[in-house]
C-alpha cells in the first residue's frame, strides 16, 4: 500500500456558539441521565456508583431518579462486574462499568480484552458486546504510581474496541451518548483533573460520532495533535505561540480507535510541521501510531520528522516536584514548537 | 518503650510477684505507647492535609490501632507484613521511624522511599515491610509469595497480609489463599473488618460467612475483638508461632472502625454512616482507652505512666513533623532513577 487508507469523514459537528455552562463532570451525569431515561436498557455497574456517586461525585444524583435496580453499587470486584457487564450486553442490555481509576483496568484485562473484545468476531458476527467501560486517566493529582496512569493506548491497540478521550465538557457529552448506543465494547476515557473544566454545552440533544476529529483552533504554521486533557495544554500552548508569530493548529482525535486519519493528514500536509502531544507513555504509545499515520500520509509535505510529548517512561512519582517532571506541559509544547518552526 | 528498671532505685529487691508485675505493666504500656504514637501521627497528618502542607490525600488509620500493635507485637523484627493504602499503623507497629514516614507523606527526599511513593506506598526493608499498596488486595500474592520463600530458604520467618475487608471481594486472595492452604505456608491473612468498603457498607458487598471463605480452603480461621489489643495479640501469637512450626496459614478476621473518613478529605459521611454510630465507637470502642482503663483496673499503672507516655509520643511526633517539613525534595534528577534495578 502507498498511502493509507483514509476513510472518509464527515465533518465535525462543532461546539455550539449558545447553551449553558457546564463542568465536564455535570455533562458527563447529563449524557448518562438522558441515556438511561431514553433506554431502560441502559445500567450503570461500579464501585460506590449509587449514594456516593463515586469519589469523583459525577454520578450524583442518578441513584434517586433510576434507582439501585439500575444504578448498581458492586463489591470491590473489577473482574466480576466487568465480566457481568459482558454477559448482560451480550443478552440486550446496555451495561455502563465504572472502573474508579484507570489503574484498576489491569484487573479486570481478560474480561475487556479476551471476552468482550473478541466475542462479536468469534462468533462470526453473531453476538455482540455494547458495553462501555467509563475510566480515568491522568496524572498530578499527587496520587502516585497506582492512582495516575494513563492507559488508553493498551486498549487502542486491540481490535474489537473503541477508545474515546473527550477533552471538553461538550465532546464528553455527545460522545458518551454514541458510547451507549453503539454495539461494540467502548472504553470511554476520562481525565480525573478535567471534572471541573466548564464548557459550553447545548440543552438540547445532540450526539458526536466516533472517528472524527474536532479542530479545536486553527492555524497555518504548525499541527499540534493532542488527546484529552493535553488538548487544554495544547491549546494553552497555541495562545503563547501566537504572541512569538507561530500560528499553530490544535487537532483533536477525539477517539484514538477509531482514527479520523485523513483530517490528521490533511492539516499535516497544510502546515507540514506536527507535534503530537498524549498523556499515555511516549514509547510504544498514541503519539507513536499517531506520528507513524501523519508520515504514512504526509511524508511528502513535512518540513520535518514528526515530534511527539508523552509521559515521561516512568511509574508516576508522588513527590509534586518529581510528578510534574512527567507530564507534557504547555512550555515544553512552545518549546518543542520553536524549534520545529526554526525559532529556538 | 518504658523505660522502666525491674529493681526499683537500689531499696529492697522485688519480690517475684512484683517483678512479674512490673513486666506485666511494662509490656502492656509498650504495645499502648505504640497504638497512642500511631494515633498522633494520624492526627498530625490530618492537619498537614487540612492546612495544605501535604500533597494528595492519606486514609487514617485511627481506631483500628489495636490490630497493628496487636498482630505485630507476635512478630519477630525479620518477619514480612504487606501493607494497604490505609497503611500508616501497619508501618509504625513494624518498626518504621516516624520522621522518614512523615517526610514519605510529605513527598521529601529522606522519606522511607525517596518521595517516590508516599501516603499509600511507604516500604521498608529494614524492618519487614514489603510496602504498602494501593490496589485492593493487590498484596496477596506478594504476601503469599513471600511466605514461600521463607518456607523454601527455611529461614523460620512467617508473613502477615494485612487487608481490608473490600478484599473480600478479589478473586486474588482466593486464589493465593488456596495456594497459601495446598502448600501449608506462613502466612497469616488479618482482615480489618471496619464495616465499610470505601462509601459502602459491607453488608451490600459481602455474601454469606465471611469466615467460612478462609474455612472452606482449610485454613485456620479465628474471629477476634480488634479493639482489644490483649486479644489482637493473644490470638495473633497462636497464629503465628503455628505458622512457625510449619502447620500452615491462618487467617485473622479483626473486627474494627475507622474513626475517620475513608480519606482526609472524607468529611460529609452522613449518607453512608450515622453520626451516632462514629460516637458510639468513639466512646465505648476505642482501642486506646480499652487499654488503659484495663491497666488502671488490674492496679497494675498510676496516671504518671499515661503523663509520661504521652510526654514522649507527642515529642516524638512533633520532631518527626519538624524534620519532614524543613527536609528537602527529591533532586529533579531522580525522575528517571529506579526504573530498572
Ligand atoms: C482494585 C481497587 N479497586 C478500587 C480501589 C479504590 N478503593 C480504594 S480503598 C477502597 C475501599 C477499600 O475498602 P477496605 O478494603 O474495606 O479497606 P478500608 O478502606 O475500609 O480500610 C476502594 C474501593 C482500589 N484502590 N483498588
Ligand atoms: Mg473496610
Amino acid at each position: 500500500m502507498s498511502m493509507p487508507s483514509v476513510s472518509s469523514a464527515a465533518s465535525a459537528p462543532q461546539a455550539p456558539e449558545g447553551g449553558r455552562e457546564i463542568t465536564l463532570g455535570q455533562a458527563i451525569r447529563e449524557a448518562l441521565a438522558e441515556e438511561m431515561r431514553r433506554d431502560p436498557r441502559v445500567l450503570l455497574l461500579g464501585e460506590d456508583v449509587a449514594e456516593a456517586g463515586t469519589p469523583f461525585k459525577v454520578l450524583s444524583g442518578l441513584v434517586e431518579e433510576f434507582g439501585p435496580e439500575r444504578v448498581i453499587d458492586t463489591p470491590i470486584s473489577e473482574a466480576g462486574f466487568t465480566g457481568i457487564g459482558v454477559g448482560l450486553a451480550m443478552t440486550g442490555m446496555r451495561p455502563v462499568v465504572d472502573i474508579m481509576f484507570g489503574d484498576f483496568l489491569t484487573l479486570a484485562m481478560d474480561q475487556i480484552v479476551n471476552q468482550a473484545a473478541k466475542v462479536h468476531y468469534m462468533s462470526g458476527g453473531k453476538l455482540k458486546v455494547p458495553l462501555v467501560v467509563r475510566t480515568t486517566l491522568g496524572a498530578t493529582r499527587r496520587s502516585a504510581a497506582q492512582h495516575s496512569q494513563s492507559l488508553h493506548a493498551w486498549f487502542s491497540h486491540v481490535p474489537g474496541l473503541k477508545v474515546v478521550l473527550p477533552s471538553t465538557p461538550y465532546d464528553a457529552k455527545g460522545l458518551l451518548k454514541t458510547a451507549i448506543r453503539d454495539d461494540n465494547p467502548v472504553l470511554f476515557f476520562e481525565d480525573k483533573m478535567m471534572y471541573q473544566l466548564k464548557g459550553l454545552v447545548p440543552e438540547g440533544e445532540y450526539t458526536i460520532p466516533f472517528g472524527v476529529a474536532d479542530i479545536k483552533r486553527r492555524g497555518s504554521d504548525l499541527t499540534i495533535v493532542a488527546t484529552s486533557s493535553m488538548v487544554q495544554v495544547a491549546l494553552a500552548a497555541a495562545a503563547d505561540l501566537e504572541q512569538l508569530g507561530i500560528s499553530a493548529e490544535v487537532i483533536d482525535p477525539r477517539t484514538t480507535s477509531p482514527l479520523d486519519k485523513q483530517t490528521l493528514i490533511e492539516s499535516a500536509r497544510k502546515t507540514s510541521r506536527v507535534i503530537v502531544v498524549d498523556e499515555g507513555y511516549q514509547s510504544y504509545g498514541v503519539t507513536a501510531e499517531i506520528a507513524a499515520v501523519i508520515n504514512e500520509g504526509a511524508f511528502y509535505y513535512l518540513d520535518a520528522p514528526v515530534k511527539r510529548l508523552g509521559a515521561l517512561d516512568v511509574p508516576v512519582p508522588f513527590s509534586p516536584v518529581l510528578e510534574d517532571l512527567t507530564v507534557p506541559t504547555p512550555a515544553a509544547v512552545v518549546e518543542m514548537a520553536k524549534i520545529l518552526c526554526g525559532r529556538a | 518503650m518504658v523505660s522502666e528498671h525491674i529493681t526499683s532505685s537500689g531499696e529492697r529487691p522485688l519480690t517475684a510477684d512484683e517483678a512479674m508485675r512490673t513486666r506485666e505493666r511494662q509490656f502492656w504500656l509498650g504495645l499502648y505507647e505504640q497504638m497512642l504514637t500511631i494515633r498522633l501521627f494520624e492526627e498530625q497528618v490530618n492537619e498537614l492535609y487540612m492546612s495544605a502542607k501535604m500533597p494528595g490525600l492519606a486514609h487514617l488509620y485511627s481506631g483500628e490501632e489495636a490490630v497493628a500493635v496487636g498482630v505485630c507485637a507476635a512478630l519477630r523484627r525479620d518477619d514480612y507484613i504487606t501493607s494497604t493504602h490505609r497503611g500508616h499503623g501497619h508501618c509504625l507497629a513494624k518498626g518504621a521511624a516516624v520522621d522518614r514516614m512523615f517526610a514519605e507523606l510529605l513527598g521529601k527526599q529522606p522519606g522511607y522511599c525517596r518521595g517516590k511513593g508516599g501516603s499509600m506506598h511507604i516500604a521498608d526493608q529494614e524492618s519487614g515491610n514489603l510496602g504498602a499498596n494501593a490496589i485492593v488486595g493487590g498484596s496477596a500474592g506478594i504476601a503469599t509469595g513471600a511466605a514461600l520463600s521463607c518456607k523454601r530458604r527455611g529461614s523460620g520467618q512467617v508473613v502477615v497480609c494485612f487487608f481490608g475487608d473490600g478484599a473480600l471481594g478479589q478473586g486474588l486472595l482466593y486464589e493465593a489463599m488456596n495456594m497459601a492452604a495446598l502448600w501449608q505456608l506462613p502466612v497469616i491473612y488479618v482482615c480489618e473488618n471496619n464495616l465499610y468498603n470505601e462509601y459502602t457498607p459491607n453488608r451490600e458487598t459481602t455474601a454469606g460467612d465471611m469466615l467460612a471463605r478462609p474455612r472452606a480452603f482449610g485454613i485456620q480461621t479465628e474471629e477476634v475483638d480488634g479493639q482489644d489489643v490483649r486479644a489482637v495479640y493473644a490470638a495473633a501469637v497462636r497464629l503465628v508461632e503455628r505458622a512457625r512450626r510449619g502447620e500452615g496459614p491462618a487467617y485473622l478476621h479483626c473486627n474494627t472502625y475507622r474513626f475517620y473518613g475513608h480519606h482526609v478529605g472524607d468529611i460529609q459521611r452522613g449518607y453512608y454512616r450515622s453520626r451516632e454510630e462514629e460516637e458510639w465507637w468513639q466512646a465505648q470502642r476505642d482501642p486506646l482507652k480499652l487499654l488503659s482503663s484495663w491497666l488502671r483496673e488490674q492496679g497494675l499503672v498510676e496516671e504518671r505512666h499515661f503523663t509520661e507516655i504521652e510526654r514522649r509520643a507527642r515529642a516524638l511526633i512533633e520532631a518527626g513533623v519538624r524534620f519532614a517539613l524543613e527536609a528537602p525534595y527529591p533532586d529533579p534528577q531522580e525522575v528517571t532513577q529506579h526504573v530498572y534495578a
